[in-house]
């Protein structure tokens, strides 16, 4: 592990004890380490290149909101049949690759030929807010109970352990299948559609949080037998002064590292699910749900293509940023 | 390293017990399974006996895993005793809640072993050294930065290092930051816990050296733990060998060196190099056979048997207890060695031998 040149510049490291004498007399600011993690970070141009992709999508995501449901400048739900070739039976659309043309950059659905770019467009805030609101949710509770299980131990840890046992053994698709069967079109007030959405991000975050569970547990444990927190302890530091000022800190960073991680599954489990049919409700468009109703036309490729690539584009760039920002982190390179 | 002070007072105080420990015992439960079921303990510390003086240096050494930091961690009550007492300049503070034991942290303080685990890597200097103050509520005159700058200053740091991450350091440096740390509240007793086996040879002299000057300095009373005799040599006033959660000698460092009575003082001593080649003749080289017994499982009757080439049926059986066998020289063996130059008397009460 090469240290970046800017950080093995403190003259202490370089030599340690001659470096105690005769330093300049201004003060001497120390970097900690999310800010040599930042300059790591920053030259990783991989990552930072997955960065302004998900800063991209997000801006996209939110103009697709504000177009479709506030100005109602696109219309994903208008149908072009006219477009729509009748004559052998197929219901494909005329034209090069889907009806690529002008009015329709990406082409039409066959049979009813709404307009792909339009849904892609429209749908995309859905996917991303299920996924990053459903990884808030793991996040928030994995990291509590980790901490908790970690810390505390005992019979607490074992109890705790034990449920997320449970958890990763259950049939989430049969659940979240059974779930949708008994949800009320409405709940709170709420449309159909929020309450659909208010129930995969339940369902794909109460249901993921045992892998950030366990990982925050395992730090936890390794931390708490560290020694800085023996010397903590000897000062007379209390408990809570113990789990937010010596063990939080130094959770942030795997526990950022995750949620970046988590959040390219949770697309792709959210796609799953509106495959399967469990998701949003037709017509609203979701990238998982276009795909579901792609995979109905194989003959037809560029139906499956548009959506697929969006959710691939998505996944790739939430990944590489994780693995650009866990190097970055990364506590052996000291 | 015995303190010189120009305070009469602290003078007459000299040499009377701070640290009186009695029948010292830890055992860790060993739990298996669902309703983690206790099916054994680790005997980490089975039965010390020791006190500390007032401004000396007692070393504890052994073995790794002869409980030497479960000890330290005992006196310092990060853990509780499972039997056993220990007073700390009077007080029996053995089962004290952590209520209770939280004032009285201040006396008592320790360095830890290894320096790269001993501070929070997320924490500055300045947050680190001054922790001290802000978790004990003790004010200080020219506020808490100024204080730790003083303190840096004392270990031989550059005070203007008080934003600097503990990365930043080197081993050594990090050892003076965690040492400048237990000086903050000024305690009578600190336990240093290998302070320098985590470090390069070369500058372990230096920080030896530091702890030594702040001894001077500061009246401190030092409990120094240690897995080899030589390190320790030349800081100690005296020192108990440890073996299995025992004592298994203490002495006096010069009549530890010089005439080890326990079988395993003798070996260890075997292994240290003899700076005086005159000497290196006569002493036969002693190699420990075999590995440390279990401390789940420690052997019957003299804890060292399995490894003594002195052993006899009657080490298996009885156990021997730590009696003086000399004035301040206690040894736990059947046949202790070294002992032509005493009789021992049947009440346990060692005196040199007129002839
Ligand atoms: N918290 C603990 N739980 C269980 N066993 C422990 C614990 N701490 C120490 N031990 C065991 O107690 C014995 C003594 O350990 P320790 O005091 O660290 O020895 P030393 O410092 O002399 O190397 C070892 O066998 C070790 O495995
Ligand atoms: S009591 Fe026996 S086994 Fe133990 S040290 Fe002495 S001679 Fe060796
Ligand atoms: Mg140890």
């Amino acid at each position: 592990m090469t240290a970046p040149p800017e950080v093995t510049g403190s003259a202490a490291e370089a030599d340690p004890e001659a470096a105690l004498k005769g330093v300049s007399a201004k003060a001497i600011q120390g970097r900690s380490l999310g800010q040599i993690a930042w300059l790591r970070l920053k030259r990783d141009k991989v990552a930072i290149a997955g960065a302004i992709v998900i800063v991209l999508l997000v801006l996209f995501a939110v103009a697709g909101l504000l177009a479709d449901r506030v100005f109602g400048w696109v219309h994903p739900n208008e149908f072009h049949q006219d477009l729509i070739d009748t004559q052998n039976g197929t219901l494909a659309p005329i034209g090069f690759f889907g009806g690529m043309g002008p009015d329709h950059p990406l082409g039409i659905e066959p049979v009813n030929g709404r307009d792909l770019l339009a849904r892609i467009f429209s749908g995309a805030w859905i996917s991303l807010l299920i996924a990053l609101l459903a990884t808030v949710v793991s996040v928030a509770i994995g990291t509590t109970l980790g901490v908790i299980a970690g810390f505390f131990g005992g019979w607490v840890d074992t109890l705790i352990s034990r449920a997320m046992d449970i958890f990763l053994a259950f049939p989430l698709l049969v659940f979240a299948m059974a779930l949708v069967g008994v949800l009320p079109d409405s709940v709170f007030g709420l449309s159909p559609e929020m309450v659909r959405i208010g129930m995969l991000i339940f369902i794909i975050g109460f249901f993921n949080w045992p892998y950030i569970g366990r990982i925050v547990r395992g730090q936890t444990l390794s931390l708490r037998e560290r020694e800085f927190v023996d010397a903590a302890r000897s000062l007379g530091a209390r408990g809570p002064y113990i789990l937010f000022r010596e063990l939080l800190p130094n959770l942030v960073a795997p526990i950022l590292v995750y949620a970046t991680l988590l959040v390219p599954t949770n697309i792709l489990f959210e796609s799953a699910l509106s495959f399967l049919g469990v998701g949003i409700n037709a017509p609203t468009a979701t990238w998982g749900g276009m795909l579901s109703e792609a995979s109905r036309f194989y003959t037809m490729p560029h139906f499956a293509l548009w959506p697929g690539l969006a959710i691939f584009i998505t996944v790739l760039a939430f990944n590489l940023f994780g693995d650009g920002l866990r190097d970055a982190l990364d506590p052996r390179a000291r | 390293m015995s303190t010189q002070t120009d305070n009469p007072a602290a003078d007459r105080r000299l040499g009377e017990d701070l640290l009186v420990v009695n029948e010292l015992q830890k055992h860790f439960p060993i739990r298996r399974g669902l309703l983690q079921r206790r099916v054994g303990a680790v005997q980490a510390v089975d039965g010390l006996t020791f006190s500390v003086r007032r401004g000396e240096t007692l070393s504890l050494v052994g073995e790794s895993g002869c409980g030497k930091t479960t000890t330290g961690r005992l006196l310092t009550r990060l853990i509780e005793p499972t039997g056993g007492t220990i007073e700390l300049d009077g007080q029996d503070i053995s089962h004290l809640t952590p209520a209770r034991m939280r004032p009285l942290r201040r006396d008592i303080q320790m360095i830890f072993q290894d320096p790269y685990s001993s501070l929070n890597p997320r924490h500055t200097v300045g947050t680190i050294v001054g922790a001290p103050f802000r978790l004990q509520n003790v004010e200080t005159e020219h506020g808490v930065k100024r204080a730790v700058q003083d303190l840096l200053e004392l270990v031989g740091l550059n005070p203007e290092h008080y934003n600097r991450y503990p990365h930043e350091f080197s081993g050594g440096q990090r050892q003076r930051i965690g040492i400048a740390r237990t000086l903050a509240l000024r305690p009578k007793v600190i336990v240093a816990d290998e302070p320098v086996s985590a470090l390069d040879v070369s500058i372990q002299a230096q920080v030896v050296n530091l702890l030594e000057d702040l001894q001077n300095e500061f009246d401190l009373t030092y409990v120094m733990i240690a897995h080899d005799l030589s390190v320790v040599r030349h800081v100690s006033d005296r020192v108990a060998v440890m073996y299995l959660g025992k004592i298994m000698e203490i002495a006096d460092r010069t009549a530890l060196y010089e005439r080890p009575m326990h079988p395993y003082t003798v070996a260890l001593l075997s292994a240290v190099p003899i700076p005086d080649t005159a000497r290196r003749g006569n002493r036969e080289r002693i190699r420990l056979q075999g590995d440390v017994p279990s401390p789940i499982n420690p052997p019957t009757g003299c804890r060292f048997h399995t490894r003594c080439w002195k052993a006899q049926e009657v080490c298996k059986a009885t156990e021997p207890p730590l009696i003086s066998l000399a004035p301040g020289h206690q040894a736990a063996c059947h046949f202790p060695e070294n002992k032509d130059e005493l009789t021992v008397d049947p009440t346990g009460a060692a005196t040199a031998d007129p002839a």
